[in-house]
């Protein structure tokens, strides 16, 4: 589904990301872990098209993406939900997911797939017409979540889903990633917390300094400490 | 102070309130196109005479007033669409001074053009028949063209509003101007919305400038004074937002007016002075953010 091959990206002189090639197949979900700035941030704003200065190629279901501009992408079935979340200030927590439609060809049953998100997410439903900000973390996490998954996208790019949120809350993203995996949805996952990524991923990407170190699947490694500490540690 | 009766002053605000009205219709297009784009438009004050010459020039066609409230606003809106798409979006990324300047050299082009074509002598505009004299409003006699302003710009914020919170072009709208990454990121084309913003912001400076006309004749620098005194509005009700402006706008026509009663020779002053206290007092404005630029 998504073929990235050396991908390279730049912050003014800075080279950010230095030939990465990565693949994730349609249903997988594939996490990339490593430290701080070893530019698995950067590899996911390349794919969506929020970096200014990129080379190499990203190939989304046969399309060159590199030299599209982001809306196109979205309209390709990409979706992201970065790790500031970006939640809207001054809109309703459901004006917030009817932005996730706005661009979207399903538009016209708004009121429908707002309640069917409801549903998945019942913590936002109670909160339909509060002002999003006011929201918790966690609860805006989930509306973050919500607004990238309303327009069902094929493959959804989080990162850093678990940063500051509770840990209840926590076990209840992971439980819906699963859930998204089993209807179908293809998740590239960037996660700091690599014990609780790699139980629910099938394969992952070792990052550091901006080029992609090791790659094994989920299972190897989650047993090999080596690896985990070497990259991992923070 | 002899025969400063209540009625008089009742008069007199709402005379402020019309020549209020014209500021919130100027100074809602800037704030719509700077809480947007970024761009603070200067050629702002151009579009605005332009649409009145506009109508001076569709009336002496043969055309009516009436005709030229819907011709106005729509020519001046593709106008500045023409400017936004040509001259103003190769600036996108450069930083704020770049289409400042761009618009504050436009806007010499631009009167200067009318100049040319008109003449450096201003015009009268005749105030609409059906709207000349005048009608008791309870405190007095009110001219009826100023209460039209006054309606006029009530049903411009109405279709505005409607607009900005009821439609889906206006959730892009109000998000992109607080995030147009993640409006990107959800599919949005931003430089076209842009575009349309832009359209928008300038059609409602067209249609200032044509209701403005009847009010005070039209003449090649009547954007330039609107200017100075639209942008004293947007630092009052805060940079970027368009309830500020409205507030504000009211506000600063009705100050306007209550001087030129009581201390005619400090009308001009005195929205300088509202602005430094309200600065000293809440430098983002009403409703401004702080920090806005930086």
């Amino acid at each position: 589904m998504l073929q990235i091959s050396k991908l390279n990206a730049w912050y003014g002189a800075s080279h950010a990301l230095q030939d990465v090639s990565l693949e994730v197949a349609k249903g997988e979900i594939v996490c990339l872990i490593g430290r701080n700035g070893a530019g698995k941030t950067t590899t996911l704003k390349s794919i969506i098209g929020l970096m200014d200065r990129t080379r190499g190629s990203v190939i989304f279901k046969g399309q060159e993406l590199l030299r599209q501009p982001a809306h196109v992408r979205f309209a390709l079935g990409l979706a992201y939900v970065p790790e500031e979340r970006r939640i809207v200030q001054g809109l309703s927590v459901r004006e917030n997911l009817r932005l996730g439609l706005v661009a979207s060809p399903e538009k016209k049953r708004e009121a429908e797939l707002i309640a069917e998100i409801a549903r998945v997410f019942p913590r936002l439903a109670e909160r339909l017409d509060q002002e999003a900000v006011t929201m918790s973390g966690g609860e805006q996490q989930m509306l973050a979540i919500a607004r990238a998954m309303i327009a069902k996208p094929d493959l959804i790019m989080l990162d850093e889903p678990s940063e500051g949120i509770m840990p209840v809350l926590v076990d209840e993203m992971f439980a819906l990633f699963r859930d998204m995996k089993r209807q179908g949805t293809t998740v590239l996952l960037v996660e700091q917390n690599v014990e609780l990524a790699l139980d629910i991923a099938d394969r992952a990407y070792v990052l550091d300094q901006g080029a992609v170190v090791h790659h094994a699947s989920a299972r190897e490694l989650l047993a090999d400490s080596e690896i985990k500490e070497r990259y991992c540690s923070v | 102070m002899a025969g400063l009766s209540f009625d008089l002053i009742a008069l007199q605000l709402f005379a402020g309130l019309a020549l209020g009205a014209i500021y919130v219709l100027f100074a809602i297009g800037l704030s719509l196109i700077f809480g947007m784009l970024t761009v603070v438009n200067f050629a702002h004050g151009a579009f605005y005479m332009v649409g009145a010459y506009v109508g001076l020039y569709l009336i002496s066609l043969g055309g009516n007033f009436w005709l030229c409230l819907v011709a106005v606003p729509l020519l001046i809106g593709l106008f500045g669409m023409a400017v936004e798409r040509v001259l103003i979006r190769p600036l996108y990324g450069r930083g704020i001074d770049y289409p400042l300047l761009l618009t504050f050299g436009l806007s010499y082009v631009m009167v200067e053009c009318v100049r040319i074509a008109f003449g450096k002598t201003g015009y009268p505009f005749d105030t609409p028949e059906v709207l000349q004299g005048a009608v008791d409003i309870g405190v007095g006699y009110f001219p009826l063209y100023r209460l039209f302003v006054i309606g006029a710009t009530a049903v411009v914020l109405l279709v505005l509003w409607l607009f900005l919170e009821k439609t889906s072009f206006g959730l892009i709208v109000r998000a992109g101007a607080r995030d147009p990454q993640i409006v990107r990121v959800l599919g949005v084309d931003v430089s076209r919305v842009w575009l349309i913003v832009f359209g928008i912001g300038t059609a409602i400076a067209g249609f200032a400038g044509l209701l403005a006309a009847p009010l005070q004749g039209v003449i090649p620098e009547m954007g330039g004074t609107i200017l100075a005194e639209a942008f004293v509005v947007t630092v009052v009700g805060g940079m970027g937002s368009i309830g500020g402006a409205v507030l504000a706008g009211l506000l600063v026509g009705v100050v306007v007016s209550m001087t030129s009663l009581f201390a005619p020779e400090m009308a001009k002053v005195s929205i300088f002075a509202l602005m430094a206290i309200v600065l000293i007092v809440r430098p983002q404005g009403f409703f401004g953010r702080a920090g806005l630029l930086s």
